[in-house]
């Protein structure tokens, strides 16, 4: 780290989630390790983007990030303050900082309250009465995330999947926080829709130095969007990196195998990367493999990876640099982006 | 040249509803080889999904209005009974939907899904129903085929799910698959199996496959043909490299545009196409497209918002539907697409 803090600082995030079951006492017969000592730092005004295949624990992450959810264990550093187990009362100057952008626009916004009411209800909650007054500020930020303010007094239904995702945004927006989480943002609209909501994202983070974390499974959309980029499987880290250096020069096989899968539109005859088939579907999180997560898909895997977790390292760069999580990392710049026809 | 496997000449749809009259899908046609695959492109509301269900005759009948022509190995779907449907249903041609468990049912196994269609068409009993079972899902790459095909659908992945209802769908080795949205809902590394998993049973048994969807990556994956589609027309077609390499109309190009990529250039903004999809109960005039297009105003006489454009075919499946003539589209799609690898 360039020596300032990181404004979001996580080490050893876990969330189990205890499955219950048996009779006629029903007790706690297993867990679901959905993040498991997962370690991520986010600096002022960047982007990190997580992805992973569903069921990976990206969104658990965002929701404990968000402390929506109560951590089973680790830390969770916002600010230089420790968040991890803070009450309500402590949190909610936090809160203020940090807000989430959810996936379904539909789900997301209350269909009983005016698209007014919506933006400025997180002004009401924090009792905070910009200059000019809160509908002034609500139709500023309509405005900002590209709607017409005009339409304050209109009801979500009255809107599209796109347009109702910007009031989200423009929701996120009225605290004017230091870190938004966006889980999904754009998986739910059409990709023309798609395009405009990134570009406004993007626009966003840059103009307003917002931090975000940006989960998507979107491959492309993130490399699009994020600055450093953290892979997930199975609830924990297997990579992370600048945004580059990670899909250029991928050192996890998890890693390598997912950039392959990803169609894309070149339209050439002859496929430009060469396809690692993964064979068979992620474990249970119920009860993960032993030592390494992903060895049980992996083609390189050993002994060595059943018996021993491989730790987030660094393998190269400088600065925050090159973290990847694998006994054998794959030796670099082996999938270069010109490879294409 | 012998008459195409699928035709479907000038189909139209249209659904009464409250509000009036949708016109779903207005004068489709195109046509599907055996053993190739149709890949159609289109956003939500663009009328593919009401293409798929009316050469299935899965349409409402009783608030649906259907015209023009799909005629199937010569037989006319559209003034076929509803008993010569169900014969051909399952049998010569079948679906695969996008959401598996919603397609499934949950109160019965999985073999005993994939073998009712089997039963219904060819007569066989219970026990060869379920040998059947077996072996088709040995075949979508199910592990343990023999213990899992007593098993309910939520004890099986998403993957696995779609898989099982890929064996449903193939049981009777059907002659014409409609994919709509097959892997939509599904993990990269998951999609890239099943895409895989389509194209060897294609090559085995030589099914025509009609593929919908709105990911132009996996167009470029499995389609031999493209056709696009915008507010229930076709504005484009031509084989995959055509469409995908040089696009003709303003709509693909802003497709193209909007789609980041693992290699492009990336700290430039997304070209993303303006406003919304059209609605179909009150379309544009002229040019559905136009209002969104940013050429509109670049063609003679303004009249895109008056004239609808004919989808010009200029030999080999190729054309356009768009009244910018051959030399603009040159070079507007230079200044404007999003630059191809070469």
């Amino acid at each position: 780290m360039s020596g300032t803090d990181p404004l979001l600082d996580v080490t050893g995030l876990t969330k189990h989630f205890p499955v219950r079951g048996g009779f006629p006492v029903r007790r706690t017969v297993g867990a679901v390790q959905a993040v498991d000592g997962l370690d991520l730092r986010v600096a002022e005004g960047e982007s990190l983007g997580l992805v992973g295949e569903s069921g990976c624990g990206k969104s658990t992450t965002g929701r404990l990030i968000t402390r929506l959810l109560e951590p089973t264990a680790g830390k969770i550093t916002y600010a230089g303050q420790d968040i991890t187990h803070a009450s309500r009362k402590e949190l909610a100057p936090v809160r203020s900082e940090i807000q989430m952008i959810f996936q379904d626009p539909y789900a997301s916004l209350n269909p009983r309250h005016t698209v007014g009411k919506i933006v400025s209800g997180p002004m009401e909650i924090n009792g905070i009465d910009p200059k000019g007054g809160r509908e002034r500020r609500a139709r500023e930020l309509l405005e900002i995330v590209g709607l017409n303010p005009e339409h304050y007094n209109r009801f979500p239904h009255e809107f599209s999947g796109g347009q109702r995702q910007r009031i989200g945004v423009a929701r996120a927006l009225a605290l004017s926080p230091r870190l938004v989480v966006a889980d999904e943002p754009v998986s739910a609209l059409d990709v023309s829709i798609q395009a405009q909501v990134v570009n406004l994202l993007q626009t966003l983070q840059r103009d307003l130095g917002i931090a975000f974390v940006f989960i998507a499974h979107d491959l492309a959309i993130v490399r699009h969007f994020s600055q450093r980029v953290a892979v997930m499987y199975l609830g924990r880290i297997v990579e992370t990196a600048d945004r580059d250096d990670l899909y250029e020069n991928p050192r996890h096989p998890y890693t390598r195998a997912l950039l392959s899968a990803v169609p894309e539109a070149t339209a050439s005859d002859t496929p430009p990367r060469t396809r690692i088939r993964l064979t068979g579907d992620v474990p249970s999180p119920l009860n993960p493999p032993s030592g390494c997560r992903f060895r049980t898909r992996c083609w390189k895997a050993t002994e060595r990876c059943a018996a021993e977790a491989p730790a987030l390292v660094r393998v190269e760069g400088n600065g925050v640099g090159h973290l990847t999580a694998c006994h054998y990392p794959e030796a670099g710049r082996t999938m270069t982006s010109q490879a294409a026809a | 040249m012998n008459t195409p496997f699928l035709s479907v000449r000038d189909l139209r749809v249209a659904f009464s509803t409250e509000d009036g009259l949708v016109r779903a899908v207005d004068g489709l046609s195109f046509d599907l080889e055996q053993g190739s695959t149709l890949g159609i492109v289109g956003e939500s509301g663009s009328g593919k999904s009401v293409t798929n269900l009316a050469i299935l005759g899965l349409h409402d009948r009783e608030h649906t209005d259907v015209d023009g022509e799909i005629l199937l190995d010569g037989k006319d779907l559209l003034t076929a009974t509803e008993r010569e449907l169900e014969r051909l249903r399952g049998n010569t041609m079948s679906m695969i939907f996008q959401d598996a468990l919603a397609s499934l049912s949950p109160f019965h196994t999985v073999g005993r899904q994939i073998g009712e269609t089997y039963r219904k068409h060819t007569g066989a009993s219970r026990h060869e129903a379920r040998a059947r079972s077996v072996e088709m899902l040995r075949r979508v790459g199910i592990p343990q085929p023999d213990l899992r095909v007593d098993d309910y659908p939520h004890q099986f992945s998403g993957g696995m799910r779609q898989r099982a209802m890929i064996a449903m769908a193939l049981v009777c080795d059907p002659e014409l698959l409609i994919a709509d949205e097959p892997t939509t809902a599904l993990d990269v590394t998951v999609q890239a199996q099943i895409m895989d998993l389509l194209k060897d049973l294609q090559q085995e048994f030589g099914t025509a496959i009609v593929f919908v969807t709105h990911d132009l990556g996996v167009i470029a994956n499995i389609a031999d043909d493209v056709l696009v589609m915008y507010g229930g027309r076709c504005v484009e077609r031509g084989t995959r490299n055509q469409v995908l390499r040089t696009p003709q109309h303003p709509y693909t190009w802003g497709l193209l545009g909007s789609m980041p990529s693992l290699d492009g250039p990336v700290d430039v903004p997304l070209s993303p196409i303006p406003g919304l999809p059209p609605s179909l109960l009150n379309p544009p005039s002229g040019c559905r497209f136009h209002p969104r297009c940013a050429f509109a105003e670049k063609v003679h006489g303004g009249r895109c918002a008056t004239d609808s454009p004919p989808l010009e075919i200029n030999g080999g499946g190729r054309g356009t539907a768009c009244h910018l003539t051959a030399e603009q589209r040159r070079e507007f799609f230079v200044d404007y697409a999003t630059p191809q690898p070469n």
